[in-house]
């Protein structure tokens, strides 16, 4: 965590936790997606169920999955940005679980750029201050911050797979800061989550992508340092598709 | 680091904050830079609350800091009323979805504008003064979260108020000329006397107590700092103080965490407002 985490983020109020903190795991999800959604459901835990909409915790999860920023002046008026951007909103609530109590599961839906329906569903915690973790992916149980540029990678549970990812961010002279790696069943689908310095090449990304085993790749800009101006997306590849 | 190492510093607290940061040249280049950032933003936010009365999102909130600013100064004490007023405006500008900084959290964005500015305005002293001691703030506050995190959620209004406030007397003591360790023992004075404190928002909104609450310990802040540069120390060493925070976090209840159901939330006119706002 930097300083400037600490004295930050510049946000729009009124809360770092339910407003900032909501947002940002909205756009995690929304850059974990790489689509436009045209419908996003949240689902609230805790103290986000009981005091979502006197935090604008509503319009700061809508604003997130439309990629806005914790500073951006379209928080207040998201609804009506979202129903702009032909995205369907709802919010339900629900015990999650063991979790954090600021906590929401994040439903995107959308269409790829092939045409083909999407959807990807992400559980995270706003741990104060505008600090976030995500906890699950798509049912796998991985965490990520989006302090670091986060490569996301799908596979199939084969040897050697985590081997060659990590073998290809070396090449790229890109340190790793934290790994995470969960599969539903042995030799099924897994997913490692990989926070790093600095995002790997858009090449490197590519190379993955093609290999057998690799069924799924998203490069997540770290939104803890996003901001309305877009400067973050400069560092970031967010989206590679093949 | 701990606050004891913190406070056994030779230099200014400010100076150990940053080169236990292990920053490379071009990066304390960038952590300066952002810090004069956040320093003009909350100007920008304190210039905009005073100058409103504009109601917050539920009316209950948004002229109380212009109101202070305008009224006679009946104590004839200039740099309370300028602390208050400050830090008012800035979370009345926080109730009504405006720009602020989180310092460390929105709903105690208050607290180190009112207190670290007010008394940089007060004394005339020029913004960049003001940088060091806002990174021995963010230092404090780094010290704090590292053993409890810092939301009304988790820890009570202790754990956000209790902490700007500890932030805001460690930065005014260092404007002040204090050093190192009367810096940290005013941290340490300031958590002291904020233990215990619930978060107990009406209706769940950042407004009724927060927005008069940052007043309130932007002042205590400023106390604590008086106190610290006149030599009073913490009897209980500083991290001593901040685990009793953490281990008292833990024994609130959630419905003095953030819910809005208990305390000042909890009252026939609060629970009104709640459903009034539900509908």
């Amino acid at each position: 965590m930097s300083l400037l985490d600490v004295i930050g983020p510049v946000m729009v109020g009124p809360s770092s936790s339910h407003t900032a903190g909501a947002c940002r795991l909205a756009l995690l999800a929304r850059h974990a997606f790489g689509h436009a959604p045209h419908e996003a459901r949240f689902v609230l835990h805790g103290s986000f169920a009981k005091t979502a909409r006197g935090h604008g915790t509503d319009l700061a999860l809508v604003a997130g999955a439309l990629g806005a920023a914790p500073d951006d002046a379209r928080i207040p008026v998201a609804f009506a940005e979202a129903e702009r951007a032909g995205l369907a909103v709802s919010f339900t609530t629900a015990d999650l679980g063991d979790v954090h109590p600021n906590s929401v599961r994040i439903e995107l839906h959308g269409r790829d750029a092939a045409g083909a329906e999407r959807g990807l569903v992400l559980q995270g915690s706003s741990l104060g201050g505008g600090i976030v973790r995500v906890f699950e992916l798509d049912g796998f149980r991985i965490e990520f911050s989006g302090a670091a540029p986060t490569l996301l990678v799908r596979h199939v549970d084969t040897p050697g797979v985590i081997a060659r990812v990590t073998r290809v961010i070396a090449d790229d002279e890109v340190n790793v800061a934290a790994l995470y790696s969960a599969r539903k069943r042995r030799g099924g689908e897994a997913l490692m989550a990989v926070e790093c310095d600095r995002a790997i090449t858009p090449v490197a990304a590519a190379y993955l992508l093609h290999l057998n085993a690799i069924t799924w790749l998203r490069q997540v800009p770290a939104v803890m340092s996003a901001s309305s101006d877009g400067s973050h997306i400069a560092s970031a590849t967010a989206e590679v598709v093949p | 680091m701990t606050l004891a190492a913190l406070a056994a510093a030779s230099g200014p607290a400010s100076a150990a904050v940053l080169a236990d940061q292990g920053l490379s040249d071009t990066e304390r280049a960038a952590l300066l830079d952002g810090m004069r950032g956040r320093l003009g933003e909350m100007r920008d936010a304190i210039a905009r609350g005073l100058a409103s009365d504009a109601k917050s999102r539920t009316g209950m909130v948004g002229w109380n800091a212009k109101g202070l600013w305008e009224a006679h100064d009946a104590l004839s004490a200039p740099l309370l009323k300028r602390v208050q007023a400050y830090a008012m405006a800035v979370n009345e500008e926080n109730a009504r979805m405006g720009r602020i900084v989180a310092a460390p959290t929105a709903g105690s964005a208050g607290t180190i504008p009112g207190a670290l500015i007010g008394v940089g305005d007060h004394l005339g002293l020029d913004d960049e003064a003001l940088l060091l001691p806002l990174v021995l703030a963010a230092g404090i506050g780094e010290v704090i979260s590292k053993t409890m995190f810092i939301a009304g959620s988790t820890g009570g209004c202790q754990a956000e108020i209790g902490s700007s406030a500890a932030m805001a007397a460690a930065a005014v003591t260092e404007l002040l000329g204090g050093d190192a360790e009367a810096a940290v023992h005013a941290a340490a004075m300031a958590l002291m006397n904020t233990i215990g404190l619930v978060c107990d928002p009406v209706g769940g909104y950042v407004e009724v107590p927060c927005v008069s609450r940052n007043a309130f310990f932007a002042v205590h802040a400023v106390s604590s700092a008086q106190l610290a540069l006149a030599g009073l120390r913490s009897f209980i060493p500083p991290d001593e103080v901040v685990q009793a925070m953490a281990s008292v976090g833990r024994m609130l209840p959630p419905e003095l965490r953030e819910t809005g159901e208990g305390g000042i939330a909890d009252t026939p006119t609060g629970r009104r407002i709640a459903l009034e706002m539900a509908r």
